[in-house]
């Protein structure tokens, strides 16, 4: 599937900024003045401009409010209404907090169950494709929970060691070596989750299987076209391979070393734990768009 | 609502038959014609002229080669099969489903699975939850185009009767193209499935396709070489005239 760099911000960014909001809205971090207006803008914010991230790729941009039409039939309209939900319940849980310097608890656990409802959603869009096996599948969802909540945990860390404040170093590694589980099972799973993997072949898609052996002998047209941009995009083995390196060095082993380090050298190394796993999930997002097959492109010869 | 009818009144729809369609391409041109001067947004191209053209296309024709395992006298001869594709409009549609404005809806009079150009905001989901591709993206509207079954040409009653159904069907010079009411099982497509043995496309998906087509028959060398009941070609290029017609032809000949 073709990666689009909206989408791919999109998902990562709004991730991180709602796993912030569901740690943020249970009860984590100090109650210092500073933290909590730091925490509460920045998960807003990378919440949001996530939000705006997605509509970077809609042919008509000025239609996107009709996305909040849908809810009942929709996973990405429920995304887009539980995120508008998520966002004005921990809004005003932040404002509360950070104004009266009070955390209600019970409009804490509505914001952090509307966070996390809209990752779910988000990965819904994606794992209820059966058109697309790579993404449709149980490990998909799970992905993307686990990465968001890390990637919550260590920007509030990071906003905490910034100020000074306990970062939760343990905390952080266990997180993140729970996530790289996570991270393989889904994986490993990908990993023979081919275009044919849920039955569809050339002879399915052709119905002449009952014929013989079916190729394509012939395109219906000889430029490109959208099916083909969109649905048939191709990644090279060796630069998927070193993406998911990088990806898996910068998104997880080297947080996983500064959140430990972090207790040790200074909570300073928290920001930069962030810094690295955004960095390495874009990788790994980019790599879930990219690598996805998609059966369409059965009808144009890919096997 | 992009919830889909629990059931349609009718289910109007295509039948392709594989036997007869010699990939000529009409079907996809005179689609593209119609629905670029029909209603809506035209089905718009980029550099329709130049280096790299690019456009939306309802209709494409495919060409697959069929090879059938070997026989018992020895390898058996690759078969082409022409193979044009566009909306199946679907009973089960998951374009439908995953539409986030309500843009996309399938009727429940008739079933035709249809988008709605001025609520689409071009996102490209429905496009992705399509198994078959049958679904494009418009390069200068933004919107979503597919396959309308010609519903601007089916009830209009402007036009002569008969050309009345899909612009598809209407151009198709070898007759591979029917449309009609797949719903009611005496309806000539239906009955045509049932006698030719119709299939879905890719049934897996539990799409519940409308569309149906109609596999090619076993050819002359499949059943039993050229000799047995096949037709003498040059007999039908040349027939034997008689009478004052074949006076007057050999008359000719004589003369020129």
């Amino acid at each position: 599937m073709h990666p689009a760099p909206s989408i791919v911000l999109f998902t990562v960014l709004s991730g991180l900024g709602l796993g912030q909001m569901a740690w943020l809205s249970l009860g984590l971090g100090p109650d210092e003045g500073l933290f909590r207006w730091i925490a509460c803008a920045l998960a807003l914010a990378v919440a949001g401009s996530g939000g705006l991230c997605s509509t970077g790729h809609l042919g008509r941009r000025d239609r996107a409010w009709r996305a909040f039409s849908q809810w009942r039939s929709s996973w990405l309209s429920r995304e887009a209404c539980l995120m508008v939900a998520a966002m004005a319940a921990f809004g005003l849980y932040a404002a509360i907090w950070c104004l009266g310097g009070v955390r209600l608890w019970g409009l804490g656990i509505v914001a952090s169950v509307l966070a996390v409802a809209t990752i779910y959603s988000t990965a819904m869009i994606y794992a209820q494709l059966k058109t697309v096996p790579r993404w449709s599948m149980t490990p998909t969802a799970w992905l993307f929970l686990a990465v968001g909540l890390t990637g919550g945990l260590l920007a509030s860390g990071a906003v905490a060691g910034l100020i000074g404040g306990a970062v939760h170093g343990w905390w952080t590694a266990l997180a993140l070596v729970i996530t790289v589980g996570v991270v393989i099972w889904w994986q490993t799973a990908a990993a023979g989750a081919v275009r044919s993997a849920d039955g569809s072949t050339m002879e399915t898609a052709t119905g002449l299987g009952f014929m013989g052996r079916v190729r394509l002998f012939e395109a219906p047209h000889t430029g490109s076209n959208y099916l083909l941009k969109e649905m048939a995009y191709e990644v090279g083995r060796n630069r998927a391979f070193e993406l998911r390196r990088i990806g898996a060095a910068l998104g997880f082993l080297t947080p996983l070393v500064f959140s430990v380090a972090a207790l040790l050298v200074g909570g300073w190394l928290m920001a930069l734990a962030l810094v690295a796993h955004v960095v390495g999930m874009l990788a790994l997002r980019w790599l879930f768009f990219a690598e996805a097959e998609h059966v369409q492109a059965l009808y144009y010869g890919r096997k | 609502m992009t919830t889909l009818p629990e059931s349609t009144q009718r289910k109007l729809g295509l039948v392709i038959d594989l036997d007869i369609c010699v990939g000529c391409h009409a079907c996809a041109v005179s689609c593209k014609e119609w629905n670029t001067g029909g209603y809506g947004a035209p089905l718009a191209d980029t550099d329709a002229y130049g280096a790299d053209p690019v456009g939306a296309w309802l209709n494409r024709v495919h060409t697959f080669e069929v090879q059938p395992p070997p026989s018992p006298t020895g390898p058996a001869p690759a078969q082409i099969v022409h193979f044009p594709k566009s909306c199946l409009h679907c009973d089960d549609a998951p374009c439908v489903t995953v539409c986030p404005t309500g843009a996309s809806y399938k009727r429940v009079e008739d079933g035709i699975v249809l988008v709605n150009e001025d609520h689409c905001m071009g996102c490209g989901l429905c496009a992705w939850a399509c198994p078959y591709g049958a679904r494009e993206m418009d390069p200068l509207a933004g919107v979503m185009k597919k396959c309308t079954l010609c519903v601007d040409r089916i009830y209009n009653e402007n036009l002569p009767e008969e050309d009345r159904i899909p612009a598809c069907v209407r151009s198709c010079p070898a007759g591979a193209r029917h449309f009609g009411d797949l719903g009611d099982p005496d309806s000539d497509v239906s009955q045509l499935v049932t006698e030719r043995g119709g299939f879905d496309l890719m049934p897996e998906q539990g799409t519940k396709p409308t569309n149906k087509y109609l596999p090619p028959r076993p050819r002359d060398a499949q059943l039993g070489g050229c000799g047995g009941g096949a037709v003498n070609l040059a007999e039908l290029a040349e027939p034997e005239v008689k009478g004052f017609l074949g006076w007057l032809d050999k008359a000719l000949e004589r003369i020129g």
